[in-house]
Order: C-alpha cells, then sequence, then structure tokens
C-alpha cells in the first residue's frame, strides 16, 4: 500500500490534541491558485494536466514546510487508498474520483496539502486542531508566497487570483471551521442557526453523510464570497460568527445541563454502554455514539486524557479507515461488526462516565 | 402564477423554490426534484446557492452570442452556461460581460482588495511609476523645463524596460 507511511506516523488532524476550544475541532484554510499560461484542469488535456502535475511536484516538494513530505499521483492510487486520504480531509470528493494527471503533496505532520489538477491547478490547504486561523493564515501566506516564486500564478489586478469557477475568483479563500454542535443538535435550533449565517453570506455543511442524523453533530462552517473583501476581513467576518456560534452552543449546553440533566446523562451514559460492548455498528451510528461521548467530555464526565483518543476515533470510524484495517475486501456488513469490535477494544481504555459530583 | 415554472437546471417541471439573502439581494432559484436532491437542496445542513446560480444565470441573458469563443483555449458561452466553470484565465476577459453580472451577485465586491503576487506587486508599481513620471514630464514641457523634461524621458524607458522584463 503505497499510502502506509502515511497511516503510520502522527498527524495533525489525529494527535493534535488542542483543548482551549472543544466547540471547534479544527480550524482550515484552503486558497484556490492556477498556473498562468494553462488552461484549468478541466478543459487541459491529458498531455498538459501530466506536465502540470510533474511541475508542481517537482517544484512545490521544495517549498520549506512541504520538504520530507509524501507525493501521490491519484491514478497510483486504488479505490480503497483514495476514500483513506478523503476521510483524513487530504484529497477532496473531486479529487477522488479524478482521472489521470492529478495528485496531492502532503506535509510530514500531515497539516499542509496541495492538491494539484484539482477543479483548479493547485488548492492549496492548511488544517490545525482547534480555534486557529491567525496562525493557519500565515502559514499558508508563507507557503503560497513561496510556490508562487517558483510557479507564475494566474492574476488579474482588477479579479485577483483567477480560478476555474467564478465562486472562488478574487482571494481564492475559503476558510472553514469544523464545530462540534451537539448542544444545538440536541435542542433542534441547528435549522435556525444555519438560516440566521446563510444570511450572512456563511455556508454550513454537514461533515459525515446527508442529514443531522448521521452528522455526529460535527458541521463545516465557511466563507461563501471570495471578491471585494480582503483575506483579514474574510476571516475577521467568519470568525465572529463563529464565535457568536461558540456562544449559542455553550447556552444550549447549559439549558440541557439544567432543564434536562437526566436526560441528557442517560445519552451519554447509554453512548458509553454501545460503545464499550455492541457487536455491530454502522458509522452513522459510530459518529453520533462519539459525538455524544465527546459532550461528555467537554462537561467533564469522562478525563481530559481521553480527547485525543475521542479526536481520533472519529476519524478511524469511517468506512475507508475500518476497511484498511481488515487487510481484505470487507462488505459494509463486515465492517460494521469489525467497527464495532475496534471500538470496543478502544473503549476498554476510557473508564466509566463519572456523574459523581456534577 | 399561471405557467408553471420549468427547472433552472433541466426542463422538468420544478417543484422546489429556494429563496436565499445574500448580499442583501434576494435570490430565487427553481428546481425539479431530481435536481434539488442531486444539488443536496433536500440536505437540512444547508448547501451552496452560489453554484446554481451561475448555472441558472450563466450566459442566458437576452441576445448573449452562446457561440462566443476564447481565442485563446477555445471555450464557449455555451460550455460556461452549462459547467460553471472556465476554460482558461483569459476567459474572464473574453465573457466579461456574463462574469461581471454573476460576480456582482455573488460576491461581495466586484474588485480584488486582496493579497497581490510579489511579480504582479512589482508590476503594477511600475504601471504606477511611469504614469506619475509621464504627468511630470507633460508638467515640464508646460512649463518649458527641458533639461528635466528631458531627464523624465529616459527615467520613463528605464522603468518601461524593467516591466517590460518583469512581464
Ligand atoms: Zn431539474
Ligand atoms: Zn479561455
Amino acid at each position: 500500500m503505497i499510502i502506509k507511511p502515511l497511516l503510520d506516523s502522527k498527524a495533525e488532524l489525529t494527535h493534535g490534541n488542542v483543548t482551549k476550544c472543544p466547540v471547534v475541532l479544527s480550524t482550515r484554510i484552503r486558497l484556490a491558485r492556477n498556473l498562468a499560461a494553462h488552461l484549468f484542469p478541466g478543459w487541459a488535456a491529458e498531455s498538459e494536466r501530466s506536465e502540470i502535475l510533474a511541475n508542481c511536484f517537482a517544484s512545490i516538494g521544495s517549498v520549506t514546510g512541504m520538504k520530507r513530505g509524501y507525493k501521490f499521483k491519484i491514478e497510483e492510487l486504488d479505490d480503497l487508498q483514495r476514500k483513506i486520504l478523503y476521510e483524513r480531509h487530504l484529497i477532496s470528493r473531486e479529487l477522488m474520483s479524478s482521472n489521470n494527471g492529478a495528485g496531492t503533496l502532503v506535509s510530514k505532520d500531515q497539516s499542509c496539502v496541495v492538491m494539484v489538477n484539482e477543479e483548479d491547478h493547485l488548492r492549496i490547504q492548511v488544517l490545525r486542531s482547534g480555534f486557529h486561523f491567525k496562525r493557519v493564515w500565515r502559514t499558508i501566506d508563507r507557503i503560497d508566497s513561496a510556490i508562487e516564486e517558483r510557479l507564475p500564478y494566474a492574476f488579474s489586478e482588477e479579479l485577483g487570483y483567477l480560478t476555474a469557477c467564478p465562486t472562488n475568483v478574487g482571494t481564492g479563500m475559503r476558510a472553514s471551521a469544523m464545530m462540534h454542535l451537539p448542544g444545538l443538535v440536541i435542542s433542534n435550533q441547528m435549522e435556525k442557526v444555519i438560516r440566521a449565517v446563510n444570511q450572512l453570506g456563511i455556508v454550513v455543511r454537514g461533515l459525515f453523510g446527508e442529514g443531522s442524523d448521521a452528522s455526529g453533530s460535527i458541521f463545516q462552517i465557511s466563507n461563501q464570497m471570495t471578491l471585494g473583501e480582503t483575506e483579514q476581513q474574510i476571516i475577521k467576518r467568519l470568525s465572529s460568527v463563529l464565535e457568536s456560534i461558540i456562544e449559542q452552543e455553550n447556552n444550549a449546553r447549559g439549558r440541557l445541563l439544567e432543564a434536562e440533566r437526566t436526560k441528557l446523562f442517560d445519552k451519554i451514559a447509554r453512548a458509553y454502554g454501545i460503545l464499550r460492548s455492541s457487536h455491530v455498528m454502522s458509522s452513522a451510528e459510530a459518529m453520533n455514539l462519539l459525538s455524544l461521548i465527546r459532550l461528555g467530555l467537554d462537561i467533564k464526565l469522562f478525563e481530559e486524557e481521553n480527547r485525543e483518543i475521542l479526536d481520533r476515533l472519529l476519524i478511524e470510524s469511517q468506512p475507508g479507515h475500518i476497511q484498511y484495517s481488515a487487510k481484505h475486501l470487507a462488505d459494509s456488513e463486515e465492517r460494521d461488526v469489525l467497527r464495532a469490535a475496534y471500538l470496543r477494544t478502544e473503549f476498554e481504555k476510557i473508564q466509566e462516565p463519572d456523574f459523581g459530583d456534577i | 402564477m399561471a405557467k408553471a415554472l420549468k427547472c433552472n437546471l433541466c426542463d422538468n417541471h420544478a417543484t422546489v423554490h429556494l429563496t436565499q439573502i445574500l448580499n442583501n439581494k434576494i435570490h430565487k432559484v427553481d428546481l425539479c426534484e431530481s435536481c434539488a436532491q442531486q444539488k443536496g437542496v433536500t440536505d437540512p445542513n444547508g448547501f451552496s446557492l452560489a453554484d446554481l446560480l451561475i448555472k441558472s444565470t450563466g450566459g442566458e441573458e437576452a441576445g448573449a452570442d452562446q457561440a462566443l469563443k476564447c481565442p485563446t483555449c477555445g471555450y464557449t458561452r455555451r460550455n460556461f452556461s452549462k459547467s460553471g466553470r472556465l476554460g482558461c484565465p483569459d476567459c474572464y476577459d473574453y465573457f466579461k460581460d456574463t462574469i461581471d453580472s454573476i460576480l456582482a451577485n455573488m460576491h461581495k465586491g466586484t474588485t480584488h482588495c486582496g493579497k497581490v503576487p510579489v511579480n504582479a506587486r512589482a508590476h503594477i508599481s511600475l504601471r504606477e511609476e511611469v504614469s506619475r513620471l509621464e504627468e511630470e514630464l507633460k508638467k515640464a514641457v508646460d512649463a518649458e523645463r527641458y533639461e528635466d523634461a528631458a531627464q523624465y524621458r529616459d527615467r520613463i524607458q528605464e522603468v518601461r524596460k524593467a516591466r517590460d522584463q518583469n512581464e
């Protein structure tokens, strides 16, 4: 398996373990960039795409921060490896189903990714655990400038960075935060929140599957508009929306703890019980139960040191990762058995919730 | 309304009607059941209206020549209205009218004010320097300060040369 070294090493997403703001799992910024004097990937011939890919692999591999990292050509990866990279946010859905001439560069700690020949020639992405837009912007700004020294970008004074789709033109920037919002979901306020932030040009997407059922209460919240504002203005506006969502989530949790304390404790205790003892579990169920345990951890029912295990399990319970650990082609029924067994073992390490003095 | 609405993405009868406020402008999109499903519109977690907007407004204004082609890459306006994507950076010039109206609907503004690549920055400042020198030159000529004028003329040539090398 080509991607094995990557799976065997520590990654920002699974080992970042930041606790300052438990509502925000991770912060991500991506920049869409295209090379001057080339057709966009969707319209370019395969020969041109391959030439661009080789060129980018050579030039970007030497950028500080990307050295000693990984390079994968999508055509060399089978479906399973593509799926795993997708579940780890190292390639996009579009790149997962891409044909020849596409690839991805991943930094050693897997926090920086440059996808080549996705919708745009380059999709540069930096991800950090926790709520850290300033740090993430500083990092991606530096990588972007270093790449630009090697590969001149398509840029217009009037419209900024030119992208294949006009929705990204200008800064080419999509800033997003992955948020864990069980309080708002349990108290049925999520729809109201989504509608309110939509009107501010902010988009909310469920992370896992369709509908709120399968989401594990994890949402990706990002800016929609990319032109007419500076990167700092976009980040500032998004951050203030995120801060207000954090506040609403904390209020919702506070209300649940006051008015529906026993019901909430019951949900968390049952989630723990099922994770420790079930024999068949779908990924949707796993997400929802893990989400409840994470909420339990935030309100101190579990030891803080378990957070890292939990955030790792949120990634590793997904179909591609379970498939990988099976070491053979498992169908979805077998995967559900394997997932349950895996979670049972992992939860032996986590002590029962302590409802004692809360 | 007497006339049944057509789906913005295909020709089926539209049954899903959406409104979203973006930039204080109200946008309406009408979709058939299957397109709505496909676009994830029924997903309560939200969806991107901007993507739909391109497809429903892209290049369909009255009189737009669908066969208009970008001379650099051969992409047509029809390609654009179908896919919502462009063929190459130059397409932004050739389909300017269409794109400008989409951008005005979709974004906060119509002019970039964010990061500028170093190469472009040098180019922009050289261009600004040339126009400043040209103004000085004109002033010098008007005031019959011919020695100054000659100096400005030399300087303009130097900067132009530097700019061309920079391209
Ligand atoms: Zn339709
Ligand atoms: Zn073109």
